[in-house]
Order: structure tokens, then C-alpha cells, then sequence
């Protein structure tokens, strides 16, 4: 079989699963799974990050060491724990997704945190001593005045996340989630001549999706930057 | 559920094959760290020299390790490359633990890739005229990297290079997918036997916990006996 052979016979496989007559798999959930995940992790992610900056020392101290033990073990731990251990805790068999999606959301959600932490303390003091002399409560001042500055600020890191997650879906393979990692060991247990090929096929998929996004986040802290430096400009005309 | 027993972590077939796979695991970072310092340094030069040629190189090497997932770097190594290998090699390979090497190999290039921005980054904290300083005085450019930016910018570099360090522990669990006897695989090998899942996994995590504890403790120690200066 040459290599053209073969995506013209798996070309559809690779892409989609065994969509339409059986779940979504490869590439389409590779992005789906990531997507869900990211977005999901974000409102986590946020509380946490919050929760990390507290000036509530009961709150700031167990946020910390959660976030330190979610970044201090692998992500496959984590998959594992949620693949054997919880259906033991909730009695529930979470199908291979849901795992994998539980999973993404603990362990983005505690990277999340340390951007958004971040984000906020590089905000000028100023802007919090300002919302505070206004009236305005803490939790008021975060809402109105910091965090609608600070996010959009992380835009670039979360696109630098997201390509972190697709690059993270990939572990699904080891539970058996169809995403395209699995489907491409797949193909090559059916082709089987042509591992070289299918593998430097799965490696430039991956390439192509994630440079494009990094190359998007490059641009985009280019355009805020520009912007941060002529906004103070129009301030004051 | 049932009680949790920790005794099989004590003794016995189990704990014997937990601990062979933390062994193994230790063995992947330290290999790895070696082989990859190295290199991240050859290609942290390449991308800072003024020759265009070996900037693309090293360009192109890092973007191309970097987008793509470790996963499939395991995979490529371990099921495409020996197609490329002659017959003799490929069975020699086999007999003589290839998933252990393959692992190294693709750990390696995926580690060095990162720490090769780090490092690049470290040098260029140093201000230029150093370099400039260096080349006025007759040094080559190689020379006046080793003899005098180097040094300095080792210190710079080690927080970066102690979170990639990190980075890469976490990353040897990835070998499990081609085989590697690591500690991760041992430990689902285990809990596959004894259909238990928490003491196995939860010396797993408590062993990678403790070692990223370690790890994290190193860096901070010497960043206390040397620190950085502000130049």
C-alpha cells in the first residue's frame, strides 16, 4: 500500500473516527475534547487563581498547596486517578471522554490559576487603591476594574494554554479515548508497512495546529501591547 | 469499598516492582538531564550565532519538537524510526531494552528543545558588551561564550532550567505508552493484579510528589549559595 492508499482509505478515519456511524474521534476530538476542556477549566481556573492572591490566609494557604500538588504530579497520574479511583468514589463508570475531560479541567484549571495570579499582580496597585477610594468593595473592585483589565492582558498565555491542552489530549491514548494519537497506532496495526509515514503524519498534524495557534498568540500580545502603550496617550487628550 | 491495604507496599512482589519502576524512572531523568543540557546548549548557540544557515536549523528543530506532543515523539521513536534502521540494528535493538531507549532518545530531543530557549534566554540576559568586550579582546565567538558569558549566565538560568528539570520528571511517566517499565507502568501493572487502585497510585503520586519536592529544594539551595547579581 503506498502513502497515498492510505489516506485516500483512512484519510476520513483519521480526521473524524468512525463519525458518523459510531462516536467522534482523531482530530475532531482532539479539538473538541481541548476546547471543552479549556473552557470548562477557566471558571476553575479563575476561582483559583483568586483564591491564590486571597489577602484570607484559611483560603490562600489550601489553594496553594492544591495548586502546588496538581502541578507537582504528571498529567497521566491524574488521568489515572480519575480513570481507576473515582468510579470506586461516585459508583458511577464515567465513559472514556468524561474521564479525559474531568482530568483536563482539574489539571488546567491549576495552570490556569498561576496565569490568572499572574495576570492580576501585574496590574499597577494603583488601580486597586483607586476602585477601594471610590466605595468600591474588594470583591466589586476584582470584578469591575481588575479582571476585565487583567483578562484581557492573559489573552496570549491562554491561547499558549490551549495549544498546552491539545498537546495534552494526546494522553487519552492511553486509556483508549479515539483521539487522533490512537487513531493513527490504529492505522498503523492495520496498514502496518507504513509506520515511518504515519507517525511523521501524526507529528506534522500536531505541528500544524499547535505553530498556527502559537504564531496567533504572538500576534495577539503584539496588538496589546501596542495598544497598552497608546491608550494612556488618548487618556489624557 | 474495602479497607486500604498499605501492606502490599511494604513487601512482597508488589513493592518490589513499585520500587524497580521508581528506580527506572530516576534512571530516565538523570540520563536524560545529561544528554540533554548539552545539546539545548549546542542549539541555544546556534540560534544566538550570526550564521543564518545554523539559526534556521536550530529554528526549525525547536518549533518542530516544541508543537508537537511528547506522546507522539514516544510513538515516532519507538514504532517509525527502526523502520529506518537496517534488519541487524533493528533486532539487536529489540533484544536489548528499546523502550528504555527509545524513551531516552525521544525525552531528550523533546527536553532540550525547551531548555534551549531558556538557555537563550539566559544569555541574552547578559548586556552585549560583554560579548562585544570579549570579541574586542581577540576572543572568538566560542571563546568569549565559554570564558566569559557562560558563567554568568548560568545563574540566570538555573530557575528556568530547575522548572524545566521538573517538567521533564513529570514527563518520564509518558514512557509507559511504549512499554518502559517506569514507575508509572508498574504501578497500573500492579493495580491490574490486585485490583486496587489506591495504594499503588497513591505511592505513585507520593514518590513523583517527593522527588519534584527534592528537585525543587536543589534549585532553591543553590540559588541561595549563588545568586544571581544584577550585572
Amino acid at each position: 500500500m503506498t502513502y497515498l492508499e492510505m489516506v485516500d482509505k483512512f484519510g476520513l478515519y483519521f480526521l473524524l473516527g468512525l463519525y458518523p456511524k459510531g462516536p467522534l474521534g482523531g482530530l475532531a476530538l482532539t479539538l473538541a475534547l481541548a476546547s471543552a476542556g479549556l473552557l470548562l477549566a477557566l471558571p476553575l481556573g479563575l476561582l483559583l487563581g483568586l483564591g491564590r492572591i486571597s489577602p484570607w490566609r484559611a483560603l490562600r494557604w489550601p489553594v496553594t498547596a492544591l495548586v502546588f500538588v496538581v502541578r507537582g504530579t504528571p498529567l497521566l497520574m491524574v488521568i489515572f486517578w480519575a480513570y481507576f479511583f473515582l468510579p470506586s468514589l461516585t459508583g458511577v463508570r464515567t465513559d472514556r471522554f468524561n474521564t479525559m475531560l474531568i482530568a483536563l479541567v482539574v489539571f488546567d484549571a491549576a495552570y490556569l490559576a498561576e496565569i490568572v495570579r499572574a495576570g492580576i499582580q501585574a496590574l499597577p496597585k494603583g488601580q486597586v487603591e483607586a476602585a477601594r477610594s471610590l466605595g468600591l468593595s474588594y470583591l466589586q473592585a476584582m470584578r469591575l476594574v481588575v479582571l476585565p483589565q487583567a483578562l484581557r492582558h492573559m489573552l496570549p498565555s491562554l491561547v499558549n494554554q490551549f495549544v498546552s491542552t491539545i498537546k495534552e489530549t494526546s494522553l487519552g491514548y492511553i486509556i483508549g479515548l479515539a483521539e487522533v494519537s490512537f487513531i493513527a497506532t490504529q492505522i498503523n496495526t492495520l496498514v502496518f508497512v507504513l509506520p515511518t509515514q504515519i507517525y511523521l503524519t501524526l507529528g506534522l498534524t500536531y505541528f500544524i495546529l499547535c505553530f498556527g495557534l502559537s504564531r496567533l498568540a504572538f500576534w495577539l500580545e503584539r496588538r496589546l501591547s501596542v495598544r497598552a502603550f497608546t491608550a494612556p496617550l488618548e487618556a489624557t487628550a | 469499598m474495602t479497607a486500604f491495604d498499605f501492606s502490599i507496599l511494604l513487601s512482597g512482589r508488589y513493592h518490589d516492582m513499585l520500587l524497580g519502576g521508581l528506580l527506572l524512572s530516576l534512571q530516565l531523568l538523570l540520563i536524560t538531564l545529561a544528554l540533554a543540557l548539552p545539546l539545548a546548549l549546542l542549539i541555544a548557540l546556534m540560534r544566538l550565532s550570526e550564521n543564518r544557515p545554523l539559526q534556521a536549523i536550530a529554528w526549525t528543530y525547536v518549533e518542530a519538537i516544541r508543537n508537537v506532543p511528547l506522546l507522539a515523539h514516544m510513538l515516532f521513536w519507538y514504532f517509525g524510526a527502526p523502520e529506518l534502521l537496517p534488519e541487524d540494528t533493528r533486532a539487536w535493538l529489540y533484544e536489548h531494552n528499546f523502550e528504555a531507549l527509545a524513551a531516552i532518545v525521544a525525552l531528550t530531543l523533546y527536553a532540550a528543545a525547551y531548555m534551549s530557549e531558556d538557555l537563550r534566554s539566559g544569555i541574552r540576559a547578559i548586556p552585549k558588551v560583554q560579548l562585544e568586550a570579549g570579541r574586542a579582546l581577540g576572543f572568538g565567538f566560542l571563546a568569549t561564550m565559554r570564558l566569559i558569558i557562560l558563567p554568568q549566565a548560568l545563574r540566570v538560568t538555573v530557575p528556568p532550567l530547575v522548572s524545566q528539570t521538573l517538567n521533564l520528571w513529570k514527563d518520564t511517566s509518558i514512557a509507559t505508552v511504549i512499554g518502559t517499565a517506569e514507575l508509572m507502568y508498574q504501578a497500573a501493572k500492579v493495580e491490574t493484579a490486585t485490583f486496587r487502585s489506591f495504594e499503588p497510585f497513591g505511592f505513585a503520586t507520593v514518590a513523583y510528589l517527593t522527588v519534584s519536592l527534592l528537585i525543587t529544594g536543589l534549585g532553591l539551595w543553590y540559588q541561595s549559595c549563588f545568586p544571581a547579581r544584577a550585572v
